[in-house]
């Protein structure tokens, strides 16, 4: 089954400007796809309409076969975790506990249950020695991290990262690595690190001008330095990915 | 990353007064608020009664009398205007001290000093006493409404990162070779003020989001629910009561 059927998904900002025009991208369960383009592509348009934040101006989005209407916004956003570029946006509540609780107990989820949740999502991405620190007392990576346990614990269907490499020193990113590895989850990623969407996705797709410009294995895409330059997408300094044959 | 400055009323302990729930104590400092406030300015002795009261509470919790001091600067303000009040008011005129002043500013005068320095102190031993979060939820469980309980939650959570978003604009300020010496540079503190208010209103719209996308509804869930047992009530109880009692015991 999909975890994610967006159908010619078009959008329009309401002063007119055209940010999707017609997007269409099926996801299976327990893929993990790397969402590639250069800014202003529309990435960030299309991550708000996975989970309802904005609503299409055609086309449809369905997550798990359960399209995005407003009467299924919440079973939505349970199944679609979204974690945000920067933590600090993420986690709101004065305590790790309390940021991880705050999910599930919206869902009506209480007591020992909630407990429970909350101590699993957290061992989960390793972090449950730090369940009653404050999460501004955290350094960068250990954030990163709760702020995805925030999603896991309302075991979503879907996982969709913004930028989760961004401002990460790299042994952080290569521990966030090992642990999005071990989740089992269907992850989407959105990201301009393309070492990182290599290390991490089979696949990736890149979003150019509101419309996916290609869709197909990772090195096979990144294998191609002209379709990337057309895309404004590079690889760094020094790195090359050869085409398996 | 600092422990931040909104720590600094808060005096950690493991008395039986910083163990009572948060409700309770709010209620028995707001009660013993307003019997002080009703009280007549011309009943010195019980004036006295009720700070003997409050030194009881800070014995009991174990605040020392150097960290009461320290917090109770807040109340300069107010001093000076009391102070001001004995020679700027009408009325009879007296002679202290070889100064001449009015017995009714005199008066009210003291009606202000007596009256806010008890309230301080007793908001300083309720902020010394519980964590700032506890207040919060114990506002939460007195019916407080909701969006100001969640105004303030948020203030407390996001106060050190744009503390820091500050620090970070004045870095970058001084090192471009600004340096603030006369108010001709107001309008440059001006515009990053401006500009820090544009970031926090966005970082407030990306936290909405981050919460919507949480199955946010409009109402902070609560997770940890304290409630009161009738002898933390009745311990909580015995300060307003006490109050209460040299109040009513003049008035008969």
């Amino acid at each position: 089954m999909n975890s994610l059927l967006v159908q010619g998904l078009m959008h329009a900002y309401p002063d007119g400007t055209q940010a999707l025009f017609g997007v269409d991208l099926s996801i299976e369960r327990g893929e993990r796809v790397a969402l590639l383009g250069p800014n202003g592509a529309g990435k960030t348009t299309l991550v708000m309409h996975l989970n309802g934040i904005l609503a299409p101006s055609l086309g449809t989005v369905s997550v798990g076969g359960l399209p995005v209407t407003r009467e299924n916004l919440r079973e939505i956003r349970r199944r679609v975790g979204l974690v945000f570029q920067d933590p600090d946006d993420q986690l709101f509540m004065p305590t790790v506990r309390e940021d991880v609780a705050f999910g599930p107990a919206n869902l009506g989820i209480r007591g020992r249950q909630l407990e429970l949740r909350v101590q699993e999502a957290l061992e989960r991405v390793g972090m449950l020695d730090m369940i009653d620190r404050p999460p501004h007392h955290l350094s960068g990576g250990q954030r990163r991290r709760v702020a995805l346990a925030t999603v896991l614990a309302m075991e979503p269907e879907i996982l969709v990262l913004d930028e989760p490499s961004s401002n990460l020193d790299p042994a952080a990113r290569r521990e966030l690595a090992d642990i999005l590895r071990d989740l089992e989850i269907t992850v989407l990623m959105v990201t301009h690190d393309l070492p990182y969407a290599f290390e991490l996705c089979e696949r990736s797709v890149i979003l150019s001008s509101g419309t996916i410009a290609a869709d197909g294995p990772t090195t096979a895409i990144l294998a191609d330095p002209g379709l990337l330059s057309r895309h404004r997408l590079e690889l760094p300094c020094g790195f090359t990915i050869q085409t398996p044959m | 990353m600092a422990a931040g400055h909104i720590h600094r009323l808060h005096s950690p302990g493991d008395t039986t007064i910083h163990r009572l729930p948060p409700q309770c104590k709010l209620a028995s400092m707001i009660a013993f608020t307003l019997v002080v406030v009703a009280t007549d300015p011309t009943r010195f002795p019980a004036f006295g009664l009720y700070a003997l009261l409050l030194a009881t509470v800070a014995v009991a919790a174990r605040i020392p009398p150097a960290f009461l001091a320290r917090r109770m600067v807040v109340e300069v303000p107010f001093v000076i205007f009391a102070l001001a009040l004995p020679f700027l008011a009408q009325g009879d005129r007296l002679i202290v001290l070889g100064l001449e002043m009015s017995a009714d500013g005199l008066l009210a005068a003291w009606n202000i000093l007596a009256k806010a320095t008890l309230g301080v102190i007793a908001s300083i031993l309720l902020a010394a006493t519980t964590e700032p979060r506890a207040l919060l939820l114990g506002a939460q469980r007195m019916r407080l409404p909701a969006p100001l309980t969640q105004i303030a939650a948020f203030m407390l959570r996001y106060l050190d990162v744009i503390v820091d978003e500050m620090r970070r604009m004045r870095i970058a300020r001084e090192s471009r070779g600004f340096v603030a010496r006369d108010l001709r540079h107001l309008p440059v503190v001006a515009r990053s003020a401006g500009a820090l208010f544009i970031r926090s209103y966005e970082r407030g719209e990306r936290v909405h989001l981050a919460m919507l996308s949480r199955g946010y509804t409009g109402t902070m869930p609560i997770i940890h629910d304290v409630r009161g047992t009738a002898a933390q009530w009745a311990l909580a109880a015995m300060l307003p009561t006490a109050a209460a009692a040299v109040l009513l015991g003049g008035l008969l």
